[in-house]
């Protein structure tokens, strides 16, 4: 059995689904299997953002070398996000300053949001799916 | 928007980072360990007292009862229970909870 | 109205799974459908017919299994987070099905409420 059985749920239903991602890469498994979701919700041909906020920006690191501590690098998926159409990537200037990161940092393109355009950008949404 | 608290502001960021995105009109539930953000003289009661102009603030009953608090709530804000808990969710087009 | 609910988190070590089991409870009290309820990461572990918790508490697994029988709630385990936690058809309890993650997105295109509980 497999995740991609479903694909379309083809009632033509379009909704703004956001990813909601506050925690670090590697200390809890939200990182990853949080990505697992948004990769499977592409099928859907839904109107998808996903928002790195708080520790969260931290699963966009460059440089990330998993070996040490023996755990799949899935770092890179990132980067195939928008090879599944997931295009629109989020980020908060707060979340960045407060960790020490630039864009420079990203592994990936992502859209900065002041705190007030990332409030906003979530009181519109009609789908939050949290990890 | 409805926003869905589960930690304890003293432990976890969670309320904080809540309260920073929450936009006017919305409304915050603390539920599980978030509800003692809303007793008395909990150091995270003036952030909370701070949002609530323009944020309705709700606390969910049995969890502060189960955690001894039910009588130490600050002045407004809105005891619900599981029922109530629905309700919120059904009143507001969209939910979000801060794990 | 149709509630979905998202279950991240495993029985007992976190009070996630009990918060979502009252609130599906109430909502079906109120006169609300919940037709689904999902679990992922370690909420794949509510579904073990394995747990023997003590007797003078709730068993946590067993009390999803009647929502479900009682109320036609369709108990979905992902896949994905299952096979790395083990939990396989084996070791199911009663109304619990293994299923992939599109049946999460699913419930977020068709329900009117998506609810996650987690840690």
């Amino acid at each position: 059995m497999s995740d991609m059985d479903e694909m379309e749920d083809g009632s033509g239903i379009v909704k703004k689904f956001m990813f909601l991602n506050r925690k670090a890469p590697h200390g809890t498994v939200y990182a990853l299997e949080g990505l697992e979701v948004v990769l499977i919700t592409a099928a859907f041909d839904q109107d998808v953002s996903m928002v790195f906020t708080d520790d969260g920006v931290f699963q966009l690191m460059k440089g990330i070398d998993t070996k040490g501590i023996e755990v799949k690098d899935f770092s890179k998926t990132y980067r195939a996000l928008d090879g599944y159409d997931i295009e629109k990537l989020y980020v908060d200037q707060k979340s960045m300053d407060t960790r020490g990161l630039t864009e420079e940092d990203l592994i990936v393109d992502v859209t900065v949001l002041s705190v007030d355009e990332m409030a906003n950008l979530m009181a519109e949404q009609d789908v939050v799916i949290s990890f | 928007m409805l926003h869905i608290v589960n930690k304890s502001a003293t432990d976890r960021g969670s309320l904080e980072s809540c309260l920073a995105m929450a936009t006017k009109g919305s409304a915050v539930l603390l539920i599980e360990d978030a509800v003692y953000a809303v007793t008395t003289g909990n150091a995270a009661a003036t952030k909370i007292q701070a949002a609530a102009a323009g944020i309705k603030i709700y606390a969910l009953g049995p969890d502060l009862a189960a955690r001894g608090m039910a009588a130490r709530v600050l002045d407004g804000v809105n005891v619900v229970d599981y029922g109530g808990f629905v309700d919120l969710v059904a009143e507001h087009s969209n939910c979000q909870s801060w794990l | 109205m149709q509630f979905g609910i998202l279950v991240n988190e495993g029985p007992y070590s976190h009070q996630a799974s009990d918060s979502a089991y009252l609130f599906a409870r109430a909502a079906i009290e109120k006169g609300y459908k919940v037709p689904r309820v999902f679990f992922y990461h370690d909420g794949v572990y509510n579904a073990s017919r394995l747990a023997t918790p003590p007797q003078d508490d709730r068993n946590v697994s067993t009390r999803w299994s009647k929502l479900a029988a009682d109320h036609g709630v369709d108990l979905v385990v992902c896949v994905a987070a299952a096979q790395r936690r083990g939990i396989t058809d084996a070791v199911l309890g009663d109304n619990f099905r293994i299923s992939g993650l599109g049946q999460l997105v699913e419930m977020g295109i068709q329900y009117d409420r998506l609810v996650t509980f987690g840690d």
